[in-house]
C-alpha cells in the first residue's frame, strides 16, 4: 500500500524544510522525509546565518514568505550588520544561532504545519514512470507516491568522512550516508560528480581562557532578519578572537604527510573561498597569522566553534596546532574536525525552475546542485517548493531574474555555468548589485511571494504600508523646502552660506547631511520607521548610480525578452562551431540573454542566433 | 573542429597574375585534393605545411593545370580546420577551371569573409583580429595594409588586453574588499588602486586620438581641388594623377575625366576630388555653385586651393578662398612656368603655399611633401609611440565608452562614493573594453581574488 502526496521532499535540511513548508503553505499535501528526525534543520558547520551576500539571500527568502529569517530571529544569540563602512548595497546581516534552538524551532514549525507530514526514512530510489518521477522508495520498503519529488540530499549521497588518513562512510559526523540514490541518478543519465567540504573541530568552552582574548560583541541594537519579527529579546553573547602564529603553521606543516588533502586521498573538489587551515598555510606561506573567531554554539551549549580552522588533519595534529594559539593553550577537542566528500549532480541539467531536464517532476535543491551554505540551500529549497506546487496546479513556474534578486543570480549561474567547486554567493556575482539591497528585498520579491500565496494578509498589509510610507516620504523630501531666510535651520545644518532655497531632497544629497539631520524640519518625515527612513536616504544619496544601474537592467531585459522557443533545433543553424552548438544544446537557454551568458558562446554566435530568431 | 561543410574560394584577387591560389577549408578538403591531384607523393603521405608538386585532373582524366599543393592540417591552419591550398597558374580562366573542379567534387563556394568567420568561430582569431583581416583584404595601400597587419599580429589587441588585465586586477582588488572582511584581505589602499587607472585613462585617450589617422588610412584622405575657373584645376589633377599613374586604383566604370580619382600619395590612400560641380556654371557667384563647393569643402580632409600665379587675385579667387579653413588648406600657386605677378600677400591666414606648373609637371614633389606635411600635422602625428592605431569606428566607440566610465570612476572616488559604486564604474569600463576583447565574467574576477588573497573561514 502506497501513500499519495502532491509533493515529496527528500531531506530535512535548510533546503528541504523551506521546500516542504512552501509546498504545504501553498495548499499541497506534502511529505518531508529525513534520515534522522533529530537533525531537522541541523547546522552541520558554522552556527551562524547570514553574512556578506548571504544576509541578502535570507532577506529575500523572508520577502518570498520562507522560514529561515523568522527561525534565526527566534533563536539568534548575536546579531551584527557587516560592511557598515562600505556602501548600503553591500551591508549585510549576520547572526550567531543557538544551534539546538534553531533546529528545535524549525522542527516545531514543520510539525505544526498543516498539510505537511514529517517522517523518518532513508530514500534509496525514485519511482519513475515514463518520463516523469512518480514517488520514492525507502530502505524499509515503504513506497510514497507523488507527481513531484524534491531532492535535497546535502552531503549525504555516498558521503565519505576523512579525518587524517582514515576515512569512513558518513553523511555528517555521527550519521550514516545515503547509499543507492546517486547510483540510480547516474543510471537515469545525470552527471554525478564529487565535491568536498570541511568543518573545524568543536572545542570545550571550559578549557578556553577567554579572559586573555579580544571580545567581539554584537550590535548594540540588534536588527532582525524578518519583517515579521517585532523584537529580539534573547540575550546577546559575544564571540572571541584569537590568531594562528608561526608555531601553529609549523605544527600544521609537520602534519601534512598525514593530510588526506595533500596525500591525494581526497578526490572531490573543495571550495577555494573556504579553505582548510592546512590549505591556507600551504598556499599563503607569507601570511604569518590568520584570524580565528571563537563562536559560541549556543546559550547552554559547552561547545565552541573555531571559525577559520576547518581541517582534515589527524586529531592529534588538530589538538597540537590549536594549543599553540593564545587562549587555547589547554583546550580540549569535543568533536574532531573533518572533511567530507559527497555526490552532487551537475546543475546544468536543471531548468531555471530547478526542475531537472531529464525527469519531469523531479527537482533538485541545495548541495545536490553543487552549492554551499545554508542560505543558498534554503533559497533553492523555497524556489523548488514553489515551482513544484505550481507544476502540480498546472501553472507556469516562477523564475527570478538576475536583476530581481541574489536568488535569481544563484539559479541563473547554476543552470548556465554548472559548477565544479561548491558554489557560494558573493555580492560580486550580482551585476546589478546596487539594486539588490537587503532593505529593498521585499520590494523586489514580496509581490511574487504574495502572488504564489506565501505571504499572510498581515504581512502583506505591513509591506503595503511600507510602500505608502516610502512614497509619502519621497514626496515630503521633494516638496518641503528650506528658504535662505531660515537662518536658524541653516545654522543647525551648518549651511550658513546657502544662497538659494533648497528642497530637503537636495539637502540630503550632500554627503555631510543624513536623514536624521532633517528630522526637526518635518515631523512627518521624522515619524517613519527607521527602515523606511534609511531606505529613503539611500535612494536619494545614490540616485545617480541607481539610475545608471537601472539603465543597465533595461538593456539586459531587452535580451532577456527575446525568447528561444522550447525545442529549438540548433542543428538547423549554420555557422555555429561544434563547441558552441554543443553548449547551446546542453543548456537549452530560454532566452537570448541566457544564451549569451553560457561560457564559450561567443558574441558572434549570439549574433547568428539573433538573426535566426528574427527570421 | 567544425562539423561544417568544406568551402572553396580563390585566395588571390581576380585578374591576370603570375600565380593564382585556390583555398579549401573544412573536413573534406584533403579528400577533395586526393580526387584531383596526382604527384610524386600520395596524399596520405603528404606532410602538413609542405608544398608538393603535381598535376590536377578532372573527372574525364583531362589535365587542368600544373600546380603546387599544400595541406595545412587542423588545428594548425588559418581557419583551425583542414586547409588545402592549390597554387596554380594565374589568369581568370585557369582559376575558374580549378575552382569548378572542387565545386564538382562537392565543395561549396565560400561566402564573403567565410574563412575569417571560421577562423574566428574556431578561436583562431579574436574579434579585433577578425576585423583586421577584413581590413587587410580591403586595404588599398601599403601603409594601410601595414596598420592592418599590425592589428592582426595583435598590437591593438595586446594593448587593449593590457588595459583589460589592469582593470580586472583593480576590480578584483576592489571586489575583494567588498566581499571579504579586512582581516582577510588587508586594508584597502585606494590611491594605490586608482593610480594605474588614471594612467590607463590617459593611454585610452591617446588611442582614441589615433582613430582619426586610422580612419584616414582606412577610408583614404578626401582631397578637394578648389579654385575659380581657368586657374588650372583639371590640369593639376591630371598632373598629380600622371605622377602616380603606376599605382592608380581606378573606381570601376570611371575614367580620367570624371570628378573623382583614387591614388596613393606618399603612402596615403587619397581620394582626389575636383570641385568640378562648379565648372559648368563658370560663375562662383552663382548660388548653387557656391553652395555645392562649400559642401565639398566642409567634408574635405584637405583643400588644394588653386590660384593663378601669373595674374593678381580676382574677386572670384577671394570668394573661393572664403570656403576654406586655414588649417587644412594648401594654396597651390599654379603656372610657375610663367612670369609671377600675383598679390599673394592678400592671402593672410593661409601660410601653406606651394608653387607648381601643372602644365609642365613642375613642383609636384614639393606638392606631395606639402600635402603629406599637412596630413601628418593633423591626425597622423597622434599615432601612438608604439604605432598602434585604431582604425575601426567600433573600436573607437568602445574606447570612448571606456574612457567615460573611467572618468566616472575617478569622479566617484573624488566624491568618496562607496566601493560598490566604484566597482560599478570599473565594471562599465571593463565591459566597454569587452566590446573588443570579449566579456569578463564575475568568475574570472573571483578566480583572481582567490589566487591572490587568503580568504574564507
Amino acid at each position: 500500500m502506497a501513500e499519495n502526496y502532491d509533493i515529496i521532499v527528500v531531506g530535512a535540511g535548510h533546503a528541504g524544510c523551506e521546500a516542504a513548508l512552501a509546498a504545504a503553505r501553498m495548499g499541497c499535501q506534502a511529505l518531508l522525509l529525513t534520515l534522522n528526525l533529530d537533525a531537522v534543520a541541523q547546522m552541520s558547520c558554522n552556527p551562524a546565518i547570514g553574512g556578506l551576500a548571504k544576509g541578502h539571500l535570507v532577506r529575500e527568502i523572508d520577502a518570498l514568505g520562507g522560514e529561515m529569517a523568522r527561525n534565526i530571529d527566534a533563536t539568534g544569540i548575536q546579531f551584527r550588520v557587516l560592511n557598515t563602512k562600505k556602501g548600503p548595497a553591500v551591508r549585510a546581516s549576520r547572526a550567531q544561532a543557538d544551534r539546538d534552538l534553531y533546529r528545535a524551532r524549525m522542527k516545531q514549525v514543520v510539525e505544526a504545519q498543516e498539510g505537511l507530514d514529517l517522517k523518518q526514512g532513508q530514500v534509496i530510489s525514485l519511482v519513475v514512470e515514463g518520463e516523469g518521477v512518480a514517488g520514492v522508495e525507502t530502505r524499509d520498503g515503504l513506497r510514497f507516491l507523488a507527481p513531484t519529488v524534491i531532492l535535497t540530499t546535502g552531503t549525504f549521497m555516498r558521503g565519505l568522512i576523512h579525518v587524517g588518513l582514515s576515512h569512513y562512510p558518513g553523511g555528517r559526523a555521527g550519521e550514516p550516508p545515503s547509499e543507492g540514490l546517486s547510483d540510480q541518478l547516474r543510471t537515469l543519465g545525470f552527471d554525478v560528480g564529487r565535491l568536498k567540504t570541511g568543518t573545524p573541530p568543536r572545542l570545550d568552552a571550559a578549557t578556553i581562557d577567554f579572559s586573555v582574548l579580544e571580545e567581539q560583541p554584537g550590535d548594540p541594537v540588534p536588527k532582525p532578519f524578518s519583517a515579521d519579527t517585532l523584537g529580539l529579546d534573547r540575550p546577546q553573547v559575544p564571540c572571541h578572537i584569537t590568531y594562528t602564529n608561526e608555531r601553529t603553521h609549523e605544527v600544521i606543516r609537520g602534519g601534512l604527510d598525514r593530510s588526506p588533502l595533500y596525500s591525494g586521498v581526497i578526490e572531490g573538489v573543495g571550495p577555494r573561498y573556504c579553505p582548510s587551515i592546512e590549505d591556507k598555510v600551504v598556499r599563503f606561506p607569507e601570511k604569518d597569522h590568520h584570524q580565528i573567531f571563537l563562536e559560541p554554539e549556543g546559550l547552554t551549549s559547552g561547545e565552541v566553534y573555531p571559525n577559520g580552522v576547518s581541517t582534515s588533519l589527524p586529531v592529534d595534529v588538530q589538538l597540537a596546532y590549536l594549543r599553540t594559539m593564545k587562549g587555547l593553550e589547554r583546550v580540549e577537542i569535543m568533536r574532531p574536525g573533518y572533511a567530507i566528500e559527497y555526490d552532487y549532480v551537475d546543475p546544468i541539467q536543471l531548468k531555471p525552475s530547478l526542475e531537472t531536464k531529464l525527469l519531469r517532476g523531479l527537482y533538485h535543491a541545495g548541495q545536490i546542485n553543487g552549492t554551499s551554505g545554508y542560505e543558498e540551500a534554503a533559497g533553492q529549497g523555497l524556489l523548488a517548493g514553489i515551482n513544484a506546487v505550481l507544476q502540480v496546479k498546472g501553472r507556469e513556474p516562477v523564475v527570478i531574474g538576475r536583476d530581481q534578486g541574489y536568488l535569481g543570480v544563484l539559479v541563473d549561474d547554476l543552470v548556465n555555468l554548472g559548477t565544479k567547486e561548491p558554489y557560494r554567493m558573493f555580492t560580486s556575482r550580482a551585476e546589478y548589485r546596487l539594486l539588490l539591497r537587503e532593505d529593498n528585498a521585499d520590494q523586489r520579491l514580496s509581490p511574487l511571494g504574495r502572488e504564489v500565496g506565501l505571504l499572510t494578509d498581515e504581512r502583506w498589509e505591513k509591506f503595503s504600508k511600507k510602500l505608502v510610507d516610502l512614497e509619502r516620504g519621497n514626496e515630503r523630501l521633494r516638496t518641503k523646502r528650506i528658504s535662505p531666510g531660515n537662518h536658524e535651520a541653516l545654522d543647525r545644518l551648518g549651511l550658513q552660506g546657502l544662497k538659494n532655497g533648497a528642497s530637503l531632497e537636495e539637502l540630503l544629497r550632500r554627503p555631510e547631511i543624513g536623514i536624521g539631520d532633517l528630522d526637526f524640519l518635518d515631523a512627518e518625515l521624522a515619524s517613519f520607521s527607521q527602515e523606511v527612513r534609511s531606505e529613503l536616504e539611500t535612494e536619494i544619496k545614490y540616485a545617480g548610480y541607481i539610475r545608471r544601474q537601472q539603465e543597465q537592467v533595461e538593456r539586459f531585459r531587452r535580451l532577456e525578452s527575446l525568447e528561444i522557443p522550447e525545442g529549438f533545433d540548433y542543428d538547423t543553424v549554420s555557422g555555429f562551431s561544434a563547441e558552441v552548438r554543443e553548449k547551446l544544446k546542453r543548456v537549452a537557454p530560454r532566452t537570448l540573454g541566457q544564451a549569451g551568458r553560457i561560457p564559450g558562446v561567443t558574441p558572434a554566435a549570439v549574433a547568428i542566433l539573433t538573426v535566426f530568431l528574427r527570421r | 573542429m567544425l562539423s561544417l561543410d568544406t568551402i572553396v574560394a580563390p585566395a588571390t584577387p581576380p585578374g591576370e597574375g603570375g600565380v593564382g591560389i585556390v583555398r579549401l577549408s573544412g573536413p573534406r578538403a584533403v579528400d577533395f585534393l586526393g580526387t584531383t591531384f596526382r604527384g610524386n607523393t600520395t596524399i596520405t603521405r603528404m606532410e602538413s605545411h609542405r608544398l608538393y608538386y603535381g598535376k590536377l585532373f578532372n573527372s574525364d582524366e583531362e589535365r587542368v593545370d600544373e600546380v603546387l599543393a599544400v595541406i595545412m592540417r587542423a588545428p594548425r591552419s588559418y581557419t583551425g580546420e583542414d586547409v588545402v591550398e592549390i597554387h596554380c597558374h594565374g589568369g581568370t580562366q585557369i582559376l575558374r577551371s580549378v575552382l569548378d573542379l572542387f565545386l564538382k567534387a562537392g565543395a561549396r563556394m565560400a561566402g564573403p569573409g567565410e574563412f575569417t568567420q571560421r577562423a574566428f568561430l574556431n578561436g583562431r582569431l579574436d574579434l579585433a583580429q577578425a576585423e583586421a583581416v577584413i581590413g587587410v583584404i580591403k586595404a588599398r595601400s601599403e601603409r594601410a595594409s601595414r596598420v592592418a597587419l599590425d592589428q592582426l599580429d595583435g598590437h591593438l589587441s595586446q594593448k587593449i588586453y593590457k588595459f583589460s588585465e589592469q582593470l580586472k586586477q583593480s576590480l578584483a582588488l576592489l571586489e575583494a574588499h567588498i566581499d571579504f572582511p579586512d582581516d582577510e584581505v588587508g586594508a584597502l589602499d585606494l590611491p594605490g588602486l586608482l593610480a594605474p587607472l588614471r594612467k590607463i585613462s590617459l593611454q585610452v585617450d591617446t588611442l582614441v586620438g589615433s582613430f582619426d589617422v586610422g580612419r584616414v588610412l582606412r577610408e583614404g584622405v578626401n582631397v578637394l581641388i578648389l579654385g575659380r575657373p581657368n586657374v588650372g584645376k583639371s590640369s593639376l589633377m591630371n598632373a598629380i594623377l600622371g605622377e602616380s599613374r603606376a599605382i592608380v586604383n581606378e573606381i570601376a566604370g570611371t575614367t580620367r575625366d570624371t570628378l573623382e580619382e583614387q591614388l596613393v600619395l606618399a603612402g596615403f590612400p587619397v581620394r582626389l576630388v575636383d570641385a568640378a560641380g562648379v565648372r559648368d556654371t563658370d560663375d562662383p557667384v552663382e548660388q548653387e555653385g557656391v553652395r555645392r563647393a562649400r559642401e565639398k569643402a566642409a567634408v574635405a580632409d584637405l583643400v588644394l586651393m588653386v590660384v593663378d600665379g601669373s595674374c593678381p587675385l580676382t574677386g572670384q579667387d577671394i570668394l573661393a578662398l572664403e570656403l576654406c579653413r586655414p588649417d587644412n588648406t594648401l594654396v597651390v600657386v599654379n603656372k610657375s612656368d610663367q612670369a609671377q605677378n600675383c598679390d599673394l600677400e592678400r592671402l593672410v591666414g593661409f601660410p601653406c603655399r606651394v608653387s607648381v606648373s601643372a602644365k609642365y609637371s613642375l613642383g609636384l614633389d614639393d606638392l606631395s611633401e606639402a600635402i603629406l606635411g599637412l596630413l601628418k600635422g593633423g591626425a597622423a602625428s597622434s599615432e601612438g609611440e608604439e604605432g598602434v592605431v585604431v582604425t575601426e569606428r567600433r573600436h573607437r566607440d568602445a574606447l570612448l565608452l571606456t574612457k567615460a566610465a573611467l572618468k566616472e570612476l575617478l569622479a566617484s572616488a573624488e566624491d568618496s562614493a562607496p566601493l560598490e559604486c566604484l566597482a560599478m564604474d570599473l565594471r562599465e569600463a571593463l565591459s566597454a573594453l569587452g566590446l573588443i576583447t570579449g566579456e569578463t565574467t564575475p568568475d574570472e574576477i573571483l578566480d583572481q581574488i582567490f589566487s591572490q588573497f587568503c580568504v574564507g573561514k
